[in-house]
């Protein structure tokens, strides 16, 4: 039996996250409740100690280990860091809230680490069987972190209408997983394309294939009409987990999607760019009208999520070099823009008030100017409005979808859009226009000060100078397709 | 006919009697019963296909794990069987309807072109546990490991979900127990002694 050398290198920052959350879990174990703010250290120090890996392992060139089923190119290594830092700051953003609600525990911090290692495995998966386990590792710990609040009757429901409804998606994305590999022969990512771009017997297994995996994977996404879960969960889950749910994950299902359609089913481009099209329109419209009628904070930024997401799909399906680059950069900056509105939420909450309604924003402005202005810079990103990022991520995505030719889809992606910033720019009347109900004062620790105050001044800097980051979107998506 | 071509009659048999004495048991711990029957004879036609590996585990994790816990939840729960058989009659067509599609698709599937397929060719005979560690522990190896991450983590999730340290439960601490001092647990008094009484 012939069976390469195992080549270990590219996994190195898998591995040590691997080991580091099992200490981390063994460690927890034998501490008390009052010195649980050890594990909280040491599992920021995991974080970092897996980014200066990435980084000083990361090669410019494409890898590959365990016989073509794991890959290392620089799309991979360049998600992995803003998941990273991502979780760092959902740690961060979250201490208070979770020490005010008994939550501060070891398995929070355990589960988190290991949903990552869920994503980085989605991330570098190169075989169909890969990319289905990592996605089970993290969905696995969403649903047991979503529950971790027990004593919540929502949370709990939200819990189990994730639960249900992941696994029900899980299923058809093994089923059409399956079709796939009975037309082709292959679960190896390379070998599938291959396959399809010579050409198989059965072209119908193939299509019906495909459109069970596409809708697996907007289930996982989170368009429309696949987008069920979302909102219930956003509201229903502790809001650091909403917030982690909300954006590294994101990174992941990029990932999920490229790897699948750009890269095994690239051959089929023109089957599943109609699906995409159905489902992207549907998202921005469910997502941005949806939101219109909504009182809880949490909730409309869950359709607004779906919303999102519909936009990044427009990259993806335009199919080309451009489009693909220009969704990475799109879900960089949405997990960006995801990470400083959630963390103001999670800044205004304290024991026993959630500050999930509307008007719980009112007056903030007189409250506190500073933090009032960077939820103001994050709505306007959300929105779409220049000068901050938001606006460049939409009109590149655009621009990729004009070039395909699809300019009506572009001008209802635009229209769309201009009916999602009413209830953007009506955060921003609440906060400016009215008198404040709550009187409380907002202090944040300093840390979570600094990182908003670096998280708004990213969104604004990135808005004014796009080029770097956009840059480094397209080499990653040239290099590593 | 051979004797492979007979038990695997007498095992078709046995299973076929066994799935429908699951549905028309009155008593469930009989119904469950039979169902370890059904499986045991769907282990033994593996066995014949030379299956091993799968009729194996077959027996262990379906008759040896998931069967015996039916069989304590059945005979732990106090089910009212009145209560279940309601409207059996009812449903009745609905499972014949279903019923009768599926045979129809499988009929479908199985008749038109497979029957001329013949067998895949098996290769080298070795015994497929060997073949299945095999690539498992080699080309697999990458999956099989995540796999036991994934394991790790729903018994992570499931302890974290469901172990509940109540406030109002007593609990001993042994080692304040051993380490307790005799000044913790008696305490002298001094009390003046009282004189008799006259009389006694």
């Amino acid at each position: 039996m012939d069976f390469p050398v195992v080549e270990l290198s590219p996994l190195y920052p898998e591995i040590l996250l691997l080991i580091l959350a099992s200490g981390i879990l063994l460690l927890d174990v034998l501490l008390g409740d009052e010195r649980r703010f050890i594990t909280y250290v040491l599992a920021l120090l995991t974080l970092l100690a897996c980014g200066a890996l990435t980084v000083f392992t990361g090669e410019f060139r494409t890898t590959y280990a365990f016989g073509g089923m794991f890959v290392d190119d620089v799309l991979a290594d360049a998600l992995k860091f803003v998941a990273y830092i991502s979780v760092f700051v959902v740690l961060v953003y979250s201490r208070a809230y979770l020490i005010g609600r008994n939550l501060f525990q070891g398995e929070f911090f355990v589960l988190v680490l290991f949903a990552l290692l869920g994503m980085m495995v989605m991330i570098s998966a190169h075989h169909f069987l890969v990319l289905y386990l990592g996605l089970e590792i993290l969905s696995l710990s969403l649903y047991a972190l979503v529950a971790l609040h027990r004593d919540s009757a929502v949370a709990t429901e939200a819990a189990m209408k994730y639960f249900v409804l992941g696994a029900l998606a899980s299923g058809m994305l093994l089923y059409g997983i399956s079709m796939l590999y009975g037309a082709t022969g292959a679960l190896d990512i390379e070998t599938m394309a291959r396959t399809l771009r010579e050409g198989v017997e059965a072209p119908m297994v193939v299509v019906l294939g495909l459109v069970f995996v596409v809708a697996g994977l907007a289930f996982k996404l989170g368009a429309a009409p696949f987008h069920m879960w979302v909102p219930d969960v956003y509201q229903g889950a502790p809001t650091p987990v909403t917030l982690f749910i909300g954006t590294a994950p994101k990174l992941a299902s990029f990932a999920f999607a490229m790897r699948l359609l750009a890269e095994a089913l690239q051959p089929l481009l023109a089957d599943w760019r109609d699906m995409l099209m159905i489902l992207a329109i549907l998202s921005m419209l469910v997502g941005n009208v949806a939101a219109i009628a909504q009182t809880n904070i949490k909730r409309m930024l869950a359709y607004s999520a779906i919303a999102h997401m519909g936009f990044m799909l427009l990259g993806i399906l335009s199919g080309t070099i451009n489009g693909y680059s220009s969704a990475m950069f799109y879900v960089l900056t949405y997990v960006a823009m995801g990470l400083g509105s959630f963390g103001i939420i999670l800044l205004l909450a304290r024991e026993g008030f959630e500050a999930e309604n509307l008007e719980d924003f009112k007056g903030l402005n007189a409250r506190n100017p500073w933090y009032a202005f960077l939820m103001l810079l994050f709505m306007f990103s959300l929105a779409g409005i220049p000068p901050t990022v938001g606006f460049y991520a939409k009109l590149s995505v655009l621009e990729a979808v004009v070039k395909i030719g699809h300019t009506w889809l572009a001008v209802v992606a635009v229209l769309l859009s201009l009916v999602g910033a009413f209830y953007y720019l009506r955060i921003v009347k609440l906060m400016y226009f009215d008198a404040p109900v709550d009187q409380a004062p907002v202090a944040p620790q300093a840390d979570v000060g600094l990182l908003l105050s670096a998280n708004g001044a990213a969104i604004l800097l990135l808005g004014i100078f796009p080029q770097p980051l956009m840059a480094l979107c397209a080499h990653a998506v040239l290099v590593s397709l | 006919m051979s004797f492979k071509v007979f038990i695997f009659y007498f095992f078709s048999v046995v299973l076929l009697l066994a799935a429908v004495r699951v549905i028309t048991a009155r008593n469930p711990v009989h119904s469950a019963l039979f169902l370890v029957l059904a499986f045991f004879t769907a282990a033994g036609l593996w066995m014949l296909l030379e299956a091993e590996f799968l009729a194996i585990s077959l027996v262990l994790v379906y008759v040896g794990a998931v069967m015996v816990l039916f069989l304590f939840v059945v005979m732990m729960l106090d089910i009212n069987l009145e209560e279940l058989r309601q409207g059996f009659w009812d449903y009745l067509p609905h499972g014949l309807i279903v019923g009768g599609l599926m045979v129809v698709e499988m009929a479908m599937v199985l008749g038109a072109r497979y029957t001329e397929a013949g067998w895949a060719d098996l290769g080298e005979q070795v015994s497929n546990t060997k073949a299945l560690g095999q690539v498992l522990y080699t080309q697999y190896v990458y999956p099989f490991e995540l796999a036991a991450v994934l394991l790790l983590i729903a018994i992570v999730a499931a302890i974290a979900l469901t172990l509940r340290r109540r406030k109002d439960t007593k609990y001993q601490n042994p080692a304040k127990q051993v380490q307790v001092k005799r000044g913790d647990r008696v305490r002298l008094v001094s009390m003046p002694a009282e004189k008799a009484k006259k009389g006694e």
